[in-house]
């Protein structure tokens, strides 16, 4: 506990230090980033040197408060990715936000990262309500101030507010959800919670934290802040958020689950239907979108389904007594979170090196850039690859433990059968579109010919950039070799979450492990090939005449890079096919006439959420609200009355 | 081992011959001749033999893309069994492994033709992607079919274990996972009705326009790729006939071996007398395999 708490002070420190040092803007630049750094490697050093910390709890002068915070498996796996997640982000954002030297206020941004980080960190190991939601909240705040980073253009403006309301509502359903829980057992300490209550209570519980977590996580439909706030949000911020900090959702989902003791049959249908949902719409809606963050932001919503999934197959199998998929459906679920920190975090720092290098995120103006920045390019095309699920990354794996779930209980009773398949069909449509969605993300952006004069200057970024990407990229081609390795660190926190015991967890670890030694031989098979094919190619082209021409162009004389397939045009096909869901609107000048003048033609697709569901309630909310009104009129003397009359009735109330 | 490694250099060797048996079948319908049967032999060692020609335009990754997909369709070759016999990797859950290795090659294939900067190769890119997301639900709810009525999870298994025979018993679940593997058969390979490996003009642009591009080594990887690939998406079909292996292992070789031959004959034939879809009816015509799937795995259910 002791080196946790001390990287966590360090955090603290650094970020006040950096506000004083608001006026040297180079000198709070590194002070915050290295202050960041270094606690991440301590919190990550503490991780693996402590395996069984001392919880500690001290009194604080809050009511029902106690400062008590603990570790546990679970919250060591959280913990992992925060702080090396947040190291690699910080290192990334020295050189990220020099560019905003003497033009933002950079000393507050570091001030704010380092706060959500340490609130991150408490939120993991808060083992009381009240410290939890405080915690909560701070995350929530200094993510805001993050996301407004560049407020004075209108549109970080809007997205920073639908942010900022969006996360309240979700805090709001967490309030009460806690609020039960605390009532129900007399106290808001963890530790009493172990005996989870009875009657209607869980299932309340369940679905606020269902709504509150999901609100945080980006279930569908309450993802809509999600789009909106990782885009404008600077870069290295939106790869902490969307690879770790959404996560917070997840654990807190989990977390609570364990305090409701055995779930009741629906809510892992609940989840898994939210995960299909979320799953299938994230990637449809990431596959229609022009903007690169944007895209990679609903890609967010699309692997929190997937994980979303694995965690719903394992509440099942608690209800329905089924260790099999108690087991992998936990396991598919939480590796795929560090899966997705791990490559989400490098695709949007990847991401970050476009928008710095060509100062736009529009998928359509560009093009060609891997010949322009060799190494980025490599290391997203792995990032790539790993969101896809491709074999022999890390993605792969846990997509195949929750397939292998899914698959090993195909053989059962109706319902858990039909479930199954129907996992398998999602997870299926999600790889095809998940495919089609990165072939043309880094095939239009980094392939082909530039489509404008953004490319131009663009160069590779220096190495404080270029170094996290490439661990980023590492441990994603590492954890997909090493996956029989890391499956049995999982034992202890499935045996902790499930209340499974541990002769009965082994077995299903044990049988999920053999596939994957078989994976990493044929994965090792693939790459032996590719070397061989590789040493053929160059053994048989020794020797002979390698021309360089034009691309053929079928006789065309004038071929213009503006001809290339763009990003709209090569998703054109799926998106028409699903216009019934998508709805995208189409904006252009037809051609028209022998000699056509000039013409134009453009797609955008806006959330079907919030057009249809949230734009229509919250102009509800805002009619009513305008009948409240006559309350609220400005008059001092009646508001203190207000307050008088509510004390009396208390008061009387009380009596 | 010597016989599974055996089994997986045959697998190797036999797959370009059975191109040549489906252009004789055409050659036949249209009453020519025909090219050798052995003649995407000679055309791959043609191509091993020649230089290259790249765009200005291209990077690494056309290069890689060739050589990626190969391998990981060699990969997925170790996973198919051969004759009914065990593959020389198999274990629980392979079938999963082996549809996304497949879906490693199309990726890399895609990429290859975006790097081009072509517009041509960009529409091929993008058709191919889309009638993958098609395909490959329709493909894991056939083999989970199978699966389910052999109660095995790889696909070795899966062969040595299926027992029924289809014509023998009528049995619907068989009948309507060999209708719904032929579909995604015919498009995975890029065969009528779905693409059309004659041509790559605009009407027709999927895989043979994707790899315009290419020549030399690269393309003759691309080929040996592609007969790889028809011939272990072949053998889950011709598996399904053959059923249960008895008669010692040389009876069962012959009898795989032309049967695959005859899978071929009925791709030549389909190729000679169906024209080609229109593009627009493509879709429709894989959520018929996907339809037919599902209906099988409805009927396992009863």
């Amino acid at each position: 506990m002791g080196i946790l708490l001390y990287s966590l002070g360090l955090l603290v420190i650094s970020g006040s230090c950096v506000l004083c040092l608001n006026r040297f803007a180079k000198l709070s630049n590194y002070v915050g980033a290295v202050g960041a750094v270094l606690a991440g490697m301590m919190g990550v050093g503490s991780l693996f040197l402590n395996s069984s910390p001392v919880p500690l709890t001290l009194p604080w002068p809050v009511p029902n408060g106690f400062f008590s915070v603990a570790i546990d498996p679970l919250g060591a796996l959280f913990l992992f990715i925060i702080f090396t997640l947040s190291a690699l982000c910080a290192l990334y954002g020295i050189e990220y936000l020099r560019h905003y030297n003497g033009k933002k206020n950079i000393g507050s941004a570091w001030f704010f990262f380092n706060l959500l980080v340490a609130s991150m960190v408490m939120v993991v190991i808060a083992r009381n309500a009240i410290l939890f939601l405080i915690a909560w909240e701070l995350m929530s705040v200094s993510s805001f101030f993050l996301v407004i980073f560049e407020g004075e253009k209108r549109k970080v403006a809007r997205a920073g507010l639908i942010y900022l309301i969006a996360t309240h509502i979700g805090t709001l359903f967490l309030l009460v959800m806690f609020l039960l829980l605390g009532n129900s057992h007399g106290s808001f300490d963890f530790i009493e919670w172990s005996v989870a209550p009875t009657g209607f209570l869980p299932s309340v519980v369940f679905i606020l934290a269902v709504v509150g977590f999901g609100t945080k996580a980006g279930f569908m439909p309450m993802h809509i802040w999600l789009p909106e706030a990782h885009p404008a949000a600077p870069s290295h911020v939106s790869a902490l958020m969307s690879g770790v900090m959404i996560k917070m959702g997840i654990y807190g989902l989990v977390r609570v689950l364990t305090f409701l003791g055995m779930p009741c049959l629906w809510w892992g249908y609940l989840l898994i239907i939210i995960g299909i949902v979320s799953g299938i719409l994230g990637v449809l809606f990431a596959l229609a979108q022009h903007d690169l963050k944007r895209l990679l932001a609903y890609h967010s919503i699309e692997n929190i389904g997937i994980i979303v999934m694995g965690i719903g197959l394992g509440v099942l199998g608690l209800s329905t007594n089924n260790p099999v998929l108690i087991v992998l459906g936990f396991i598919g679920g939480l590796l795929h979170v560090v899966n997705h920190a791990f490559f989400k975090g490098l695709l949007f720092l990847g991401a970050g090196v476009v928008l710095q290098q060509t100062k736009t995120r529009e998928i359509d103006v560009l093009g060609g850039l891997l010949k322009k920045m060799p190494i980025t390019g490599l290391y997203f095309l792995v990032g790539a690859a790993a969101i896809c699920g491709l074999p022999p990354l890390n993605g792969f794996i846990s997509e195949f433990l929750i397939y292998f779930a899914s698959f090993k209980n195909i053989f059962g009773s109706i319902p858990v059968v039909l479930t199954a398949l129907v996992i398998i069909a999602a997870l299926a449509l999600i790889g095809g579109l998940a495919v089609a969605c990165f072939t043309k993300a880094f095939g239009i952006i980094f392939l082909g010919e530039a489509r404008s004069a953004h490319c131009q200057d663009a160069h590779e970024p220096g190495v404080l950039m270029r170094l996290p990407m490439g661990i980023l990229a590492g441990a994603c081609v590492l954890t997909g070799l090493a996956s029989p390795l890391i499956l049995p660190v999982f034992n202890s926190i499935i045996v902790d979450l499930s209340g499974v015991p541990q002769d009965r967890v082994q077995p299903v670890i044990f049988e999920a492990v053999n596939p994957l030694i078989w994976i990493v031989m044929a994965s090792l098979f693939f790459y032996i090939g590719l070397l061989l094919f590789m040493a053929l190619r160059r053994v048989l082209l020794q020797g002979r005449k390698i021309d360089s021409v034009s691309t053929w162009d079928c006789g065309y004389a004038r071929p213009s890079a503006r001809m290339q397939y763009t990003a709209s045009s090569y998703a054109q096909p799926i998106v028409d096919f699903l216009k019934g869901i998508l709805r995208p609107q189409k904006h252009g000048i037809a051609l028209s006439k022998y000699f056509p003048s000039d013409s134009s033609f453009k797609t955008e697709t806006a959330d079907m959420f919030q057009e249809t569901v949230f734009r229509p309630l919250f102009r509800l909310v805002h009619r009513l609200a305008g009948k409240l009104t006559w309350f609220q009129h400005g008059r001092l003397q009646l508001y203190i009355l207000y307050i008088l009359f509510t004390l009396v009735a208390l008061l009387i109330w009380k009596l | 081992m010597v016989i599974k490694i055996a089994q997986f250099i045959l697998i190797i060797l036999l797959s370009p011959f059975l191109f040549g048996v489906i252009n004789r079948t055409k050659a036949f319908f249209a009453g020519r001749k025909g090219s050798s049967l052995f003649q995407l032999y000679y055309d791959i060692f043609k191509l091993f033999q020649k230089g290259a020609v790249y765009s200005t335009t291209t990077t690494w990754i056309f290069v890689a893309g060739p050589i990626i997909s190969l391998s990981a369709i060699l990969t997925a070759s170790a996973l198919i069994p051969f004759a009914g016999h065990p593959s020389l990797v198999s274990f629980d859950g392979d079938l999963i492994l082996f549809i996304y290795l497949l879906g490693l090659a199309r990726f890399f294939t895609v990429l290859a033709a975006l790097d081009t900067g072509s517009s041509f190769e960009g529409m091929g890119a993008s058709r191919e992607v889309q009638f993958a997301v098609f395909a490959e639900p329709a493909l894991f709810l056939s083999l989970a079919a199978l699966a389910r009525i052999t109660g095995t999870l790889s696909i070795s298994d899966i062969f040595s274990n299926l027992t029924i025979h289809p014509l023998a018993m009528g049995e619907p679940v068989i009948f309507l996972v060999v209708g719904a593997l032929f579909i995604i058969f015919l498009t995975e390979n890029s065969r009528i009705p779905v693409d059309d490996p004659n041509t790559h003009l605009e009407l027709t642009m999927i895989h043979e326009v994707m790899v315009l591009d290419h020549g030399g080594v690269d393309l003759g990887y691309i080929f040996y790729g592609a007969a790889i690939k028809f011939w272990i998406l072949g053998t889950l079909l011709t598996g399904i006939f053959l059923g249960a292996h008895s008669k010692g292992w040389a009876w069962d070789y012959v009898m795989f071996i032309f049967g695959m031959m005859i899978l071929a004959v009925i791709v030549g034939v389909v190729e000679s007398v169906l024209a080609r879809l229109r593009l627009i009816k493509v879709p429709h015509f894989l959520i018929v395999s996907l339809a037919l799937a599902v209906l099988a795995l409805a009927f396992t259910m009863r």
